[in-house]
């Protein structure tokens, strides 16, 4: 059992260059795996592009039927919603809603001890090559469908220069949403023989909650509330789609975005705080 | 050849002449064939059946995929009372239809998408060397039984949606209700096999298949009406997901087609259904074909 | 008779190969290039090659799994791929690393299943089973669904699998794989029994040279998908100029040693004098000669070893 010992003996980060270092090292080991699985790149584009067409035209049949009436469907009109369909498309790549079982994987088959050899804590030792793969997907499944639907149809371009890097903040916060709900998804395997169970949940969740099968105001004001506040899913494709669509004034962009760094901080404390105690057990239970 | 050993009796040289020389994979004498894949599919429940939980909450999850999708039509009338032209029950019907349709093929021949991890993991190997046909083979091996509770949810949802429509119980539209779910089955577990043959070219293809088989089902889950220009051309008529339920839906609800196709388009669904099929099984051969050329 | 035989039998891929950024080139790699092998009734031939030689593309060629690039094929008297139903019927596989079984039922619900896809009549099927019981000492495991089995269990079970149609031939891709010590010997000692009734031949490709010494009469080598040798362990070692090794103790050290024909005094240190003999030498002659000399306290021959040999053989 002397290998979990070295969990206790962490090597501290001795300063900044160190650590900018690790992050460096880490996230370029991250950006390269990726960018070796070209073949299901191309697949996974080529799949959320097909879907962004379904998924414009039953959005522009409910614009249509609202402009009809005189109105707008939840404060969306056409351009908007075709951009949030397209964005939302190329964003489920970078924030990776589903398809992420490696840490499930590597408890189940014991592998995971040897991420406590490392002298990186262990959520880190996973976040950081997420991040990786996060601009690697930006570069590639991010950038194909927004130019796909910019081709086909008529796309709602943001008007406020502060809407730019109010997007780019509010994708890398749901990044960290989401990173830290699959890693919380994932660790249920250590205390669950067959946790697919958490990681089908996890999907259905983030999908329907999440913005992705519609947008979430499309709800009633209590429902979307909820939601919001009382669950992380908006927080995944729903608020740094509406920042890109300006569904909302600056003021309450800012919130929204402060609403996501609440549930990136709970979520990522709640990481290190399961972390803990499955590394316990595993001494306990040695491995 | 010398006289066969007390060892080699028991390849029944008999049952070995019916089985035709060209073609490997069709399957021979068939009353007893139907009996060995009723034993295969009953190991399948048994084997299913011992991860208890798992496989309640795999029932449970295919009736939330469902529910979630459904709960989506549910939102959007939330927003507009019509779609594209079409209620919220009228809608409900062409989504009923292509529901029970796909879920019936995903009960059938749904695990064959796991195509990848076949060629990969060398079980297309053990399945080629047993002396049966190899589709039918991989379809029993991995049956997913857990899917009944998704033909169970869209039979309801079907029969609500007809009730709501106001379909009238007239003898037509009952056998229409009938065959076009059956249509649809055959058409969605074509376009299923004949998507999983691309794992044969290409292992890494990832969820590419699900273009258009998830996708399929999604365009069929609204009236033809919401898709516009090249991509329902394409869509309806190119690959022929237009048949699988929006034009008997048509016929049931008593509407011409906005888009001005005749009416008896309705009634072609098990047309299709048949090519689709005699496609697939086409596709299928080469796929097998080519990974004998090939290997892994 | 002979139950294979292949002439001029080929597989070729196609390979891309990356050239510089962006070019890619397609390129033919021959993984069995044009092998002749004839294997009779009864024989047990063991298949030889470092990784990559064409080993298991042989095997899947022969079993109908694969297509022939080239040349021709018959196993059983059949074509493999066109007749693959036919050839399943008398064949029994093993993939060493890939299972016939059922993952989640007990061992003994898969022989029932197989008895029903190969139609075996119950009868044979029982007698068979019955003998690989007793054989493979099966009863302690045969309710344990097999993903709760040892490695050592679960091959047995494959192996019984494998037989309980009673296939003529039983191909072996690398059966003692990964086994413990014990099972090892228990597989070995199951085919060795297996092939001495003489009624089933088996073809087996194995990296354990253990393997080959206990039950191959015939090893067939394969080297970039060519035969480089088809003969017996002795043709072996003749041809590869393995050399035999005498070691002689004398109470005092002889004045001088004996010279023969293909004997070599490799060293004398002492009284102990090491002779290495050719392929053609005769170790009697030499022993006669010191005997000669009077004073001979100890003397011990060493065959040479097989994986020296086979280690030679890869090398070239």
């Amino acid at each position: 059992m002397g290998f979990i010992t070295a969990t206790a003996d962490r090597l501290p980060i001795r300063n900044f260059t160190e650590s900018a270092g690790l992050i460096r090292t880490l996230g370029a080991s991250g950006f390269r795996r990726f960018s070796t699985y070209r073949q299901a790149t191309v697949a996974a584009t080529a799949t959320n592009t097909m879907f962004g067409f379904l998924r414009t035209y039953v959005m522009l049949a409910v614009a249509g039927s609202a402009a009809a009436l005189g109105g707008q469907a939840a404060g969306y009109d056409a351009p908007r919603l075709v951009t949030y369909v397209w964005a939302g498309q190329g964003l489920i790549g970078v924030v990776l809603l589903w398809g992420w079982t490696d840490l499930a994987d590597r408890i189940r088959s014991g592998d995971v001890v040897t991420d406590l050899l490392r002298p990186v804590h262990p959520v880190l030792g996973y976040l950081l090559p997420d991040l990786g793969r996060a601009a690697y997907a930006l570069l590639t499944r991010f950038t194909v469908p927004i130019a796909v639907g910019a081709l086909a149809f008529d796309m709602y371009v943001p008007r406020r220069a502060a809407t730019y890097p109010l997007f780019a903040l509010s994708v890398l916060l749901a990044l960290l949403v989401c990173f830290a709900g699959r890693f919380l998804a994932n660790a249920a395997a250590y205390w669950l023989l067959d946790s697919r169970g958490v990681l089908m949940t996890w999907a259905v969740c983030s999908g329907v909650l999440g913005g992705l099968y519609f947008p979430i105001r499309f709800l009633p004001d209590w429902a979307a509330a909820v939601l919001y506040f009382g669950t992380p899913f908006p927080s995944l494709l729903q608020v740094p789609l509406d920042v890109l669509v300006e569904r909302d004034p600056p003021l309450s962009q800012l919130g929204l975005l402060g609403l996501q760094a609440g549930w990136a901080v709970l979520l990522l404390w709640g990481c290190v705080a399961v972390q803990r105690r499955a590394e316990r057990r595993l001494v306990v239970q040695g491995g | 050849m010398a006289e066969p050993s007390a060892a080699t009796a028991a390849a029944p040289a008999g049952a070995d002449r019916t089985v035709p020389v060209t073609t490997a994979d069709v399957a021979d004498a068939p009353a007893s064939t139907a009996a060995i894949y009723r034993a295969l599919l009953r190991a399948q429940v048994r084997a299913q059946a011992s991860y208890r939980a798992s496989f309640a909450l795999d029932l449970a999850s295919n009736v939330i995929f469902l529910g979630a999708d459904l709960l989506t039509v549910l939102v959007l009338f939330h927003q507009v009372p019509a779609l594209a032209g079409f209620t919220l029950a009228e809608s409900l019907l062409v989504f009923g239809l292509a529901a029970l349709g796909f879920a019936l093929a995903d009960l059938a021949v749904g695990n064959i998408e796991r195509m990848k991890q076949h060629v990969r993991t060398g079980l297309l190997d053990a399945v080629l060397i047993r002396p049966l046909g190899v589709l039918s083979q991989l379809l029993v091996l991995d049956l997913g039984v857990r899917r009944v509770g998704r033909v169970i949810t869209s039979t309801a949802v079907l029969a609500v949606a007809a009730y709501q429509a106001g379909v009238r119980p007239t003898p037509a539209n009952l056998l229409l209700l009938v065959v076009t779910p059956l249509a649809g089955a055959v058409f969605f577990g074509s376009v299923f096999v004949a998507t999983a043959t691309v794992a044969f070219w290409w292992v890494e293809s990832g969820e590419l298949s699900a273009a258009l088989t998830y996708g399929g089902r999604d365009f069929t889950s609204y009236p033809m009406t919401v898709y516009g220009g090249w991509f329902r051309h394409l869509m309806a008529f190119g690959l022929g997901f237009g048949l699988v339920a929006y034009y008997p839906a048509l016929i049931l609800l008593g509407r011409p087609d906005p888009i001005g196709a005749p009416a008896w388009l309705g009634w072609c669904g098990p047309l299709l259904a048949l090519a689709a099929a005699a496609l697939a099984a086409l596709v299928w051969r080469t796929g097998v074909r080519h990974y004998r050329s090939t290997g892994s | 008779m002979n139950v294979i035989e292949t002439r001029e039998l080929r597989k070729e891929f196609s390979v891309r190969v990356r050239r510089g950024l962006l070019r890619r080139e397609r390129r033919t790699v021959a993984a069995v290039d044009g092998v002749d092998l004839t294997v009779q009734r009864g024989e047990l031939l063991g298949y030889l090659g470092p990784n990559g030689a064409g080993k298991s593309t042989t095997l899947k060629m022969l079993t109908g799994v694969l297509h022939p690039s080239g040349g021709r094929v018959t196993v059983c008297g059949l074509t493999p791929v066109p007749q693959r139903i036919q050839l399943a019927r008398r064949i029994g596989v093993v993939f060493g690393q890939r299972s016939q079984l059922w993952w989640d039922l007990p061992l003994r619900d898969s022989f029932e299943l197989l008895r029903h896809i190969y139609r075996v009549p119950g009868g044979e099927h029982a007698a068979r089973l019955r003998r690989c019981r007793d054989l493979l000492d099966l009863d302690e495991f045969l309710d344990t669904p097999v993903r709760q089995l040892s490695l050592g269990q679960r091959m047995r079970g494959e192996l019984t699998a494998a037989l309980l149609h009673g296939p003529q031939i039983l191909f072996l891709d690398e059966p003692t794989i990964g086994l413990d010590v014990v099972s090892k010997q228990a597989v070995r000692g199951f085919l060795a029994e297996l092939g001495e009734r003489g009624d089933t031949t088996i073809v087996l490709t194995t990296h354990d040279l253990a393997d080959i010494e206990r039950l191959c009469r015939r090893i067939v080598v394969i080297d970039h998908g060519r035969v480089v040798h088809d003969g017996g362990i002795d043709a072996l070692h003749a041809r590869y100029g393995s050399q035999r090794r005498v070691v002689v103790d004398f109470d005092v050290a002889p004045a001088a040693p004996p010279v023969l024909p293909g004997v070599h005094l490799e060293s004398a240190t002492g009284p102990r004098l090491v002779f290495t003999l050719d392929g053609s030498a005769s170790v009697g002659t030499l022993v006669s000669a010191l005997t000669a000399l009077g004073g001979l306290r100890d003397l011990s021959v060493a065959e040479p070893e097989i994986e020296e040999v086979i280690a030679r053989l890869y090398r070239h």
